[in-house]
């Protein structure tokens, strides 16, 4: 028996199928969602001026320092351009107040990158949002430096700026009537928070500029609607249900304007790794998010409570995917002609 | 109206218009056939000649062993020179006949009846297992076999694939283009043998004219009807199309005749038309010969038994940038790692792909979670997670994720962000637990 032999002019590659590959990519990714990120930025220039870009760059630049340096004294491959670390240190520069001094970022992107992403394995294997873990190390840490807010102001260039209270924060303190005072009505009060003309953290005051990256990504498909969604609306029906004096006396758009509601719904539950896979197990994660974080407004020790509220339902993931699997092809079809027999 | 098609699914670019203007055009006659003994999924087959034999075209040179299985016949006239190992497509080696062919194009009796369908189910069925047919899309599941449901199983539609959604393939388009009532006869053959009074053929959309010269072709036939499906891969796998066609989900883990329904390819029907009216053996097969890598793009009629060499020769050969040659299309064809292996009755398509079309990645990061595998798994499951159990050798936790209900089409793996191979880490599972 002989073999049809075979010539070796042609080096042929072998791969198992499929052959052809979308031109997505992880780095795409991530650079896609932190492009969407630029109008909120743009309005934190705006409003805070250049000490909050210049707070926002720092933790940009050392997050993607601490990953790179982990890498590198651990031996892994480095991986700082798949823009994830990027990413990260945007999200928690736009969560920080505009008055922190520079070691904060520094120390916030440290614990995001390393504590809370790499230690754990890297990419995809964190539990938690790094960059929120980030931010809740350093309210935890810094109590005093983390809940100083300033008037949004492009004066200042350091941290010497008159400082304010957040919306939520007079709201908890004072009630909803000094808020009416500060703002004159409420109609001048929706808009100012609309377009962030407010005290907050750096990134998180203008919902509309957070909306436009938000709907963005929804657009591209790279986040769908249900972790947002449900997310924004069970917390607007629990504000109007349990947000006033009486019963469904609450104002819901005050509570979605305010504080790092937008931010959160649309940049930070819908982080891929650490939110469910599934989209009905993403409603309930959007749904467990909302409850959460108007529990902890309304009758928390916080004024704001999305942090805690995505990084308490980040431990729910897993469970979550685990009992809400996709619907398998054929699969109900076997379950009817069980039940009829 | 929206058109008919299933939840999840693709839109890889289709390519088809490198061979879709291309008519049919036979293929030159090998000097020597090699021709396969196993070119079914079954039981391979035991040769019928003998060295030194001399064979006509569409004589038996193997015979079946068993009911699962199908006989495998001469492609050319010739003399019997030897049986050798060959490689074949997915990489096994399997024993093949040799036959050097004398150039007469000599054929067994061929005779025309052109009232075939006044035969019995049971003569046509004969006449499609005598003929060596197999499923062309691909699977090489024996014919006779799909034709034959159990009592238990009651068969009321027949549906034929046209939907042929794999991207650069054109072969089951031109036959429906060029042979449109060779297609409906055989329809009408395997509804016959089935006992079905209602067939339907399902056309991908983008295969306008396709739909149109396949409607014109049925407008006497009040019992099958043409149904335009979306452009959406994996449109032709079978379940896909069936709830397409019929919206009838075949029961998890089963077939399509557990709802009722037997699905054939076009290419399939064609030669079942040929071997009940004229009785003629499946010995050669419509072969889109395609890819930027090739000089030439054609819809060839080969005999089978051509080596692939000679079938890319007769294209005007490789381009110099070509990188990968696949037996099949891009989604779930195989790499060949030599072109000197014949072409079978599976080989719908030759592909030859240029560097800058393949994403072959030799690093692939970690699953980010992002779900997108999930949102278009055609079969609803988390590929996602089949990937990340079966990678650290969790085998039986892939199992409770529905392991066994992937057909593997590769659609997770197309849209993957992190380049990861998932369909060959299920195909590692799959290796490793029994169903």
């Amino acid at each position: 028996m002989d073999t049809v032999r075979t010539p070796k002019e042609q080096q042929l590659i072998i791969s198992a199928s499929p052959h052809i590959r979308s031109d997505e990519s992880t780095g795409r990714i991530m650079w896609t969602v932190s492009a969407a990120l630029l109008p909120a930025t743009i309005m934190a220039a705006y409003y805070f001026g250049p000490y909050a870009i210049f707070l926002i760059a720092l933790t940009v630049v050392s997050a993607v320092g601490f990953e790179y340096l982990y890498q590198r004294g651990m031996n892994k491959e480095v991986t700082v351009t798949d823009g994830s670390a990027v990413l990260t240190g945007l999200l928690l520069g736009l969560n920080l107040p505009p008055t922190v001094p520079f070691y904060i970022p520094l120390v916030g992107s440290a614990v995001a990158v390393v504590l809370t992403k790499q230690l754990f394995g890297g990419l995809g294997f964190n539990v938690f949002n790094p960059a929120l873990i980030g931010r809740a190390f350093l309210l935890i840490s810094f109590p005093k430096l983390m809940t100083i807010y300033a008037e949004p102001t492009a004066q200042f260039v350091s941290m010497d700026a008159k400082t304010a209270a957040t919306p939520l924060g007079i709201l908890k303190l004072d009630g909803i009537g000094k808020l009416m005072e500060v703002y004159g009505d409420q109609m001048t009060m929706y808009s100012q928070l609309l377009i962030g003309n407010c005290a907050g953290s750096i990134g998180e005051t203008s919902a509309i500029a957070i909306l436009i990256g938000g709907l963005f990504l929804m657009f591209r498909g790279y986040i769908s609607w249900h972790i947002p969604v449900s997310f924004l609306g069970s917390a607007a029906v629990l504000a109007w249900i349990f947000g006033g004096k009486g019963f469904f006396t609450g104002d819901p758009i005050l509570h979605l304007l305010s504080g790092g509601l937008m931010l959160g719904a649309f940049f930070m539950a819908t982080d891929y790794v650490t939110s469910p896979s599934v989209k009905k197990g993403q409603l309930v994660f959007g749904v467990g998010c909302g409850f959460l974080t108007m529990l902890i407004r309304l009758k928390g020790g916080y004024p704001e409570g999305v942090m805690f509220a995505i990084l308490i339902m980040n431990c729910f993931t897993p469970i979550i995917d685990r009992s809400f699997k996709s619907e398998v092809f054929g699969a109900v079809k076997v379950k009817k002609e069980a039940a009829k027999q | 109206m929206a058109l008919a098609t299933f939840k999840g699914g693709i839109h890889p670019p289709d390519k088809k218009e490198l061979s879709k203007q291309r008519s049919i055009i036979p293929a030159k006659s090998p000097k020597r056939a090699v021709i396969p003994l196993s070119q079914h999924i079954g039981a391979p087959c035991k040769p019928a000649v003998t060295i030194g034999q001399e064979v006509k075209k569409g004589e038996v040179i193997g015979s079946p062993e068993g009911f699962v299985s199908s006989p495998v016949h001469a492609s050319v006239a010739g003399k019997v020179t030897g049986f050798i190992e060959c490689p074949s497509a997915t990489g096994r080696m399997v024993q093949a006949v040799v036959i050097e062919n004398n150039e007469t194009e000599e054929w067994t009796v061929l005779k025309d009846n052109p009232d075939y369908l006044s035969l019995s189910a049971e003569e046509l069925r004969a006449k499609v297992k005598d003929a060596g047919i197999v499923g062309m899309g691909g699977a090489t599941f024996p014919t006779h076999v799909k034709l034959s449901p159990p009592k238990e199983k009651p068969i009321d539609v027949v549906i034929l694939n046209g939907a042929e959604c794999e991207p650069y393939l054109t072969a089951d388009y031109r036959l429906m283009i060029e042979k449109p009532q060779d297609v409906v006869g055989g329809l009408k053959v395997i509804m016959k043998i089935v006992g079905v009074t209602k067939g339907f053929i399902g056309i991908e959309a983008n295969k306008p004219d396709a739909v149109e010269i396949m409607t014109k072709a049925v407008a006497d036939e009040p019992n099958i009807s043409i149904v335009t499906c979306k452009v959406m891969y994996p449109q032709g796998a079978e379940k896909m199309l069936i709830k397409a066609c019929v919206d009838r989900e075949v029961p998890a883990r089963g077939l399509p005749m557990d709802c009722g329904v037997v699905c054939q390819n076009i290419g399939t029907a064609v030669a079942i038309y040929e071997a009940a009216r004229f009785g003629k053996p499946l010995i050669e097969r419509v072969v889109t010969v395609t890819g930027e890598g090739i000089n030439e793009p054609k819809n060839l009629m080969v005999k089978i038994g051509t080596l692939i060499s000679d079938v890319v020769a007769e294209c005007g050969g490789l381009k110099d940038n070509t990188a990968k040659v696949i037996s099949g299309g891009p989604m779930m064809g195989f790499a060949l790692f030599t072109l000197d292996m014949p072409v079978t009755k599976g080989t719908s398509g030759i592909l030859a792909l240029p560097e800058s079309e393949v994403t072959h990645v030799d690093k692939f990061g970690p699953c980010i979670r992002c779900g997108r595998c999930i949102e278009v798994c055609p079969m609803g499951l988390i590929p996602s997670m089949l990937s990340v159990t079966a990678e650290k050798g969790f085998y039986e936790d892939a199992k409770a994720y529905n392991l066994y209900d992937c057909f593997e089409c590769g659609t997770c793996t197309y849209v993957c962000p992190s380049k990861r191979p998932i369909v060959h880490l299920v195909r590692l599972a799959k290796s490793q637990v029994k169903p």
